[in-house]
Order: C-alpha cells, then sequence, then structure tokens
C-alpha cells in the first residue's frame, strides 16, 4: 500500500487551489451558499464560474479533451472534486447532474449525433440538464414510474409527471425516463429520452425546500412533442441504461470534502470562542466531539478514495459506492449537529439575524443534512444494495 | 496512491489464513482461553519456522527482514482466526524495543533468540492507573553501583506468566517533566523477588500482575540510555496500538463473516433470514465498519511503517477500530440471536476480544483526546 500522492499529482492539486483563490467571485463568500441553497444571485454566479472552469476542461476533468475535458485520471479527478468543494468553489448538484449523470450516459449510449450535440456543450458549461427520474408515486421503487412516451408519426408524445426535478426551472434539458411499452413488465418497458425544456406542453411547479429555496420542481408533460431521435440508446433498454448511468464513476469525495471544511470551522470557532468564560476548545466533552468527527472524515475520506483507486486501477466499483454514500452523508448529519453543539444558543440564528456566525453556516447545513441521505438513492436502498450485491445476501 | 497489498503480501494473508484454520483452530483457542498458560509451544515453533516471529527483523538477527506494514497484514489474519500466546507482546512489545532501543550485544543475544522462537518476552509498562501515560510510572529502579533495584507493582502485564524475560519500565530519576527519568530494563523472569499473578480476564488472555520486590538488575541490563526511555516507549506504543488495531480489524472481518453466512443459512417464516432488510441493514452497516477500519489501520500503519509523524493516525485508528470492532460483534450476536449467547458458539470468542482490545493501549476516549490535541483544540 501507499497512501501518498505522487509528486504530479501533488502539483496538480497545487495548481487547482492557486486557480481557485481568483476564480471565486468575492461576492460568493458573502453569500448564502451550499447545496439546496441557491437564489438567483448564486446561481448566476455559479453558471459562470462553470463556464470559465468549463474553458480550463476541468468542468468535465473525465471527457477527452477532443470532446471538452481535461481526459484526467480518476486520482486527478479526485484531487479536483476534493479541492473544489473544500474551497467551497460554485459548483454543485447541477454539475453533478449534467456532466457525471447524464453527459456519461450519452457519452455511453448516445448516438454519434447526440454526443456532437450535447456532449461539448456540456463540457463548456453551456447547458444543464434536470433529471425526470422520480414520480409521485416512484420513488425508491423507480421502476414503477407511470409516465409515457407514445410514438407518433416522427415524434414521441409525452405525457406525466416528474417530480424533486432540481433546477428544472433552470435546465435546458430533460434527462427524462418514460414507459413506452406499457405491455411489457418492469424494468424492460423504459426508454431514457432528451427533452428539450422549451417545449410546449412542459409546466414546472417549485418545490420550496426546508431551508427555504426553490431547488426543486414538479414537471407535467402534457402532450409533449419531442422528435424521435430524442430517444437515447434501445428502446424499452432505459432501466439498465440508468442502473448503469448510477454506477459511472463517482467517488462522492465532495462530501467528505464539505465535511472537513464545516469541521475546520467549527474547530476555529471553538478556539476563538469562550462560553461560561471559558474557551470551547477547552470543554472536554467538545474536543471529544470535534476528535470523533475528524476521525469519521478520515473513515469517510478513505472510503471515497478507494474508489478512485479501484477505477485507476481499471476495476468497477459495486458495493464501495454505496458505502462512501452513506458513511458521507450520515456523517454529514452528525457533523452539522457537533457544530450546532459547539455554537450553542448561536447556532440558532437563520441567515440574515443580527449575531449569526459565518453566514448561519451550520444552521443551513443542519437543515440541508436532512436531503443527503435522500436524494440519489436513499441510504436504505443503498444499504440493500450493500447487503445484496457486496455481501450476496438473498433477496428472497 | 496504492489501496491494494503487494504480491508477498497477499501470499503472506493466504498462506496465514490456510496455516491457522488448520493449525489453531478454534478448539485448541479454546483449550488455550481456558488453560492458565495460553500457549501453545508447538504452535510457537510452527510460526517460528514460518518466520511470523522473526518477520519485521532484520536478518542478521535471524529475521526475516518484512517491514511493521508486513506484520500488520499477518496480525490481521492471525486477528481474524484467533490465535492465543505471546506472539504481540513477544515480537511486538519486546523485539521492537529490542530493535529500537537495544545494543548490539542485546539484539544479538535477546533478538536472534526472540526470532529463533527460544525465547518468550513481555514488556511490563502499566501499573495500577491502568494508563499508557509517563506519570503513572512509579516502580522504581535504584541504582546500586554495578547493579540496580527494582522495586514496585505492574498491572495488566500480558504473558508474563510465561515470559523468559521482561522489559520492565522504570523511574530512575524524578524529575517534574513526567517523560524524564524513566528507563527501560531487561529482567529475567526468573529473578528472586519477581512475583507473577494470572489475573482472569472477560478476554481469556493471560494478563497478569507483576510484582518486584528488591529484584536486582545487572546495569547492562539497561536497554537504551539512561532515564530516556520514554520516547522509545512512545515509538513501541504507536507500534503496539497500531498492531492491536490490525487485530482488531481481522477480528471484526470475521465476525461480519460469521454472521453473513449464518443470515443466509438460517431460515425463519420460509425464507433465509438474511432476506430481511432489518438483517441486511446490519450486514451492510458491519461491513461498512469493517472497510473503515481496515483503510484507517492502514494508512496509521502505512504512515508508521514509513517513518513519518504517525501520532494523529494511529489516534484514530485505534479510536475508531476500538468503537468498531465492538459494534460490528454486537450486530453478529445479535443475527446469530440465542445461539450465539452459549459457550459452544464461537462468537463470544470474538465478542471478549473486541473489549480486551479497546482496552489496550488506549481506548477510544484516550486517543481522541490526542488527536482533539493534534487539531489544535
Amino acid at each position: 500500500m501507499d497512501f501518498k500522492f505522487t509528486a504530479e499529482e501533488e502539483a496538480f492539486r497545487q495548481e487547482v487551489k492557486d486557480w481557485l483563490k481568483a476564480a471565486i467571485p468575492p461576492r460568493w463568500r458573502e453569500l448564502p451558499t451550499g447545496f439546496w441553497q441557491e437564489t438567483e444571485e448564486s446561481w448566476k454566479l455559479s453558471r459562470q464560474f462553470q463556464r470559465n472552469l468549463g474553458s480550463k476542461g476541468w468542468l468535465a476533468p473525465a471527457y477527452p479533451v477532443e470532446l471538452g475535458g481535461a481526459g484526467l485520471g480518476h486520482i486527478k479527478r479526485l484531487i479536483l472534486a476534493e479541492e473544489l468543494t473544500y474551497h467551497d468553489a460554485p459548483v454543485s448538484i447541477e454539475t453533478e447532474i449534467t456532466v457525471n449523470w447524464v453527459g456519461m450516459a450519452l457519452q455511453h449510449f448516445g448516438s454519434e449525433q447526440q454526443k456532437k450535440d450535447y456532449i461539448p456543450r456540456i463540457a463548456k458549461g453551456d447547458i444543464i440538464f434536470c433529471l425526470g427520474y422520480s414520480e409521485p408515486n416512484a420513488g425508491s421503487d423507480l421502476a414503477s414510474l407511470q409516465t409515457r412516451a407514445v410514438e407518433q408519426g416522427d415524434t414521441y408524445v409525452i405525457n406525466g409527471q416528474k417530480t424533486w426535478c432540481s433546477y428544472a426551472h433552470y435546465a435546458d434539458y430533460c434527462w427524462l425516463g418514460a414507459i413506452t411499452d406499457p405491455d411489457a413488465p418492469k424494468h424492460h418497458n423504459m426508454s431514457m429520452f432528451v427533452v428539450d425544456m422549451k417545449n410546449p406542453g412542459i409546466t414546472i411547479r417549485p418545490l420550496i425546500n426546508v431551508i427555504g429555496c426553490h431547488s426543486f420542481n414538479e414537471v407535467f408533460f402534457d402532450d409533449v412533442r419531442i422528435p424521435k431521435d430524442s430517444l437515447v440508446g434501445v428502446k424499452n433498454n432505459g432501466w439498465f441504461q440508468l442502473a448503469m448511468a448510477l454506477d459511472f464513476e463517482r467517488s462522492g469525495v465532495q462530501t467528505a470534502a464539505v465535511n472537513k471544511l464545516l469541521l475546520d470551522h467549527m474547530v476555529n470557532y471553538a478556539r476563538t470562542n469562550k462560553r461560561g468564560g471559558k474557551l470551547l476548545s477547552k470543554d472536554p466533552i467538545l474536543r471529544n466531539l470535534m476528535a470523533e468527527m475528524a476521525i469519521e472524515i478520515e473513515v469517510a475520506r478513505m472510503l471515497c478514495y478507494r474508489i478512485a483507486w479501484i477505477y485507476s486501477k481499471g476495476g468497477h466499483s459495486n458495493y464501495e459506492s454505496s458505502q462512501a454514500m452513506i458513511f458521507g452523508s450520515e456523517l454529514l448529519r452528525r457533523i452539522s449537529d457537533a457544530g450546532m453543539q459547539v455554537l450553542g444558543q448561536y447556532g440558532q440564528l437563520a441567515y440574515g439575524s443580527h449575531r449569526a456566525v459565518a453566514r448561519a453556516e451550520m444552521c443551513r447545513s443542519y437543515l440541508a443534512s436532512l436531503s443527503i441521505g435522500v436524494g440519489g438513492g436513499t441510504n436504505e436502498i443503498q444499504r440493500n444494495i450493500i447487503a445484496m450485491r457486496g455481501l450476496g445476501l438473498p433477496r428472497k | 496512491m496504492d489501496l491494494g497489498l503487494n504480491e508477498e503480501q497477499e501470499m503472506l494473508r493466504k498462506s496465514a489464513r490456510e496455516f491457522l484454520s488448520k493449525e489453531c483452530p478454534k478448539k485448541l483457542v479454546r483449550e488455550l482461553d481456558e488453560s492458565d498458560t495460553g500457549f501453545s509451544r508447538d504452535l510457537w515453533k510452527k510460526m517460528a519456522e514460518l518466520g511470523w516471529i522473526g518477520l519485521p527483523f532484520p536478518e542478521k538477527f535471524g529475521g526475516n527482514g518484512g517491514t511493521l506494514f508486513d506484520l500488520i497484514v499477518l496480525l490481521d489474519e492471525m486477528g481474524y482466526n484467533i490465535v492465543p500466546g505471546p506472539f504481540f507482546s513477544t515480537v511486538v512489545l519486546s523485539g521492537f524495543t529490542l530493535l529500537e532501543a537495544g545494543s548490539d550485544e542485546q539484539k544479538q543475544s535477546y533478538l536472534s533468540k526472540i526470532c529463533s522462537g527460544e525465547m518468550v518476552m513481555t514488556f511490563a509498562l502499566t501499573e495500577l492507573d491502568g494508563t499508557y501515560l509517563p506519570k503513572s510510572i512509579e516502580t522504581a529502579a535504584k541504582n546500586k553501583g554495578n547493579h540496580y533495584v527494582l522495586n514496585g507493582t505492574k498491572l495488566f502485564v500480558p504473558d508474563a506468566n510465561i515470559a523468559d524475560f521482561m522489559l520492565v519500565a522504570a523511574r530512575t530519576k524524578s524529575s517534574s517533566n513526567p517523560e524524564e527519568g524513566i528507563s527501560i530494563f531487561l529482567v529475567d523472569a526468573k529473578s528472586p523477588g519477581v512475583r507473577v499473578t494470572l489475573l482472569k480476564t472477560l478476554g481469556r488472555d493471560k494478563l497478569c500482575e507483576v510484582v518486584f520486590e528488591d529484584v536486582k538488575v545487572p546495569e547492562k541490563s539497561l536497554v537504551g540510555k539512561l532515564d530516556s526511555g520514554w520516547p522509545i516507549i512512545k515509538s513501541i506504543l504507536r507500534k503496539a496500538t497500531v498492531a492491536k488495531c490490525a487485530e482488531m480489524v481481522g477480528g471484526a472481518q470475521a465476525s461480519l463473516d460469521m454472521a453473513v453466512n449464518y443470515a443466509k443459512e438460517r431460515v425463519q417464516f420460509n425464507r433465509p433470514i438474511g432476506s430481511f432488510q432489518a438483517i441486511q441493514h446490519y450486514c451492510a452497516n458491519m461491513v461498512t465498519d469493517v472497510d473503515g477500519s481496515r483503510f484507517i489501520t492502514y494508512k496509521a500503519a502505512w504512515t508508521e511503517s514509513e517513518g513519518l509523524p504517525s501520532d494523529m493516525e494511529v489516534s484514530m485508528a485505534k479510536a475508531w477500530t476500538s468503537e468498531a470492532y465492538k459494534r460490528v460483534a454486537v450486530l453478529a450476536h445479535q443475527i446469530f440471536g440465542a445461539i450465539g449467547f452459549t459457550m459452544d458458539h464461537d462468537m463470544h470468542l470474538y465478542f471478549r476480544r473486541a473489549k480486551a482490545g479497546e482496552l489496550a493501549y488506549g481506548d477510544a476516549d484516550f486517543h481522541r483526546e490526542i488527536v482533539a490535541a493534534q487539531l489544535g483544540l
């Protein structure tokens, strides 16, 4: 084993750090940012940042250079993701969805024309996608979705309702799963489509999350006509394409890096603030708590590094991704809770309040952390995957 | 970054798994657990022949020229199988002390005998307060010309009941700084005035009380420099801590494997209990604890093995693994249900060791405090 990065990798880390110093707009540091916490202003800043990142090839670092990426290997991508997140750069879930879920799936299953149409624009940061996966009656049981796509002449006609569509109100396209063969059994009845969000018949209704931000939407499709060549891959094979798209390499190191950022902030706070006349950093209970968080971050980071390492060896991660995802997400809840404990009464002060600490970061994270064990497959589903795929436990 | 084992380490792991399952079956583990010695000379001889006892020591002292990291791979497997006996005290506690601080003569005469399997040795460190802090060392060694006289009581000393020699940490000078004035002596266990009492423990490991009453020790028995023993002890404690973690990782892996196999076979309500989500989620939590413990332990071992500053890494590993192994063992018991609560079942062998491992070389609270200090708190 060897736990160190090569000199070249370390130099790359430094290059990223140096670039970020100038690239993150100062105004970003004054806004309440973080996942599921977009405002119109922060959205605009982050879109501009992503285009800048795209011009370096770093928005889609895995893509080949000729498609607008940087052709980076797995370890450098891990480093890039870690540094972007730790420095609170304006990249978030919209990038993950567009670049890693949709873009990777398009490269794998899309036609040459589709690749030409979308991949370079994704890599430049010119377009973003929202996901049309979940429906009111298809959450964890995603395969029971009901949205229909019916072939009519040169078009498909879409009817149905999607929900939890992040950033649909900003998205240029929807990456849509819809039933194309209602008589076929589950898992063999669905296809994937790229749908232009400007199509007539699409209605977007906001869902306001507990932080008070508009990140999610319900999206209604009423007789939306899309060209036939909007279908991606093989008709009725959508489930397998979707399942595979979920498996494309994602180290998930972002969560570990967010956790580290929050810990560093609370350690700093504890070192400079007193309660009852005593520095918080001298309180044995808080010391124990913050040490535990530091240890768990190290575990989380190793679980993510493992995924990048598996891929760098040409392997394929299986249950390991679910492990990293569960651990990192549940840790974010524990870290946020620990941060609130360190802040004491000040933790409850919301963004914009008189005397709020550090843009009420901990308070917002405490709320935001509720979502993270749910989105992208609940932790219960992830645990099923570990048990069945990883440990070979029986389904029945 | 390379998170895999090299070819030799993979071979060592595989051959250790095979050898131990054959030569150290649970029947022998139970016999040794229940005996007063906890020691099988036959198994010890075979492990010496395989080169395990000398694994991390230089060839010129009869060792195998491996690294601490190689030893960690082996200890992981020893924890998986459970191997009662003085391997840990002899190799980790004593062998490394002699290697790091012993004179050439001490290495030639003692380390060589350790490697060949002729000598069992332990380190008498902890005292009545049971901590691993320098201030708890009160056993005194008084200089009487060409010899020292030892007086004091050591507690929780592993394998002192069968050790031929003991390394003893003793105070040779009083100082306002508790780290100063500690020296290490190599003491023949048969010296007059050495009294060993075996303690009965939850882990059924052989921890002892060792009383030194006017024990005469020749001057040449000093290991390392006079009054400067603590830095050596600190270095040995880092190695012992991460080595104990490796054993615990192996034990946790075995607990997981046993429970998963049982969950696949045990049928209730006409289906294997492993198909129930409650059991599946227990297993998912267990494997994440096992994998997390292994990575954090191996990283600490690598850091220490490379000679890099490792206080933070080692304490992180011990704090995490101490609690993770317990969680895994408890969930494994839950999956086994009533049968796991019987003496005949193997699960308690691991549950016992999870607790014993947690207590050895500092529990989670002890190590979290070290991590807190390292964080700048």
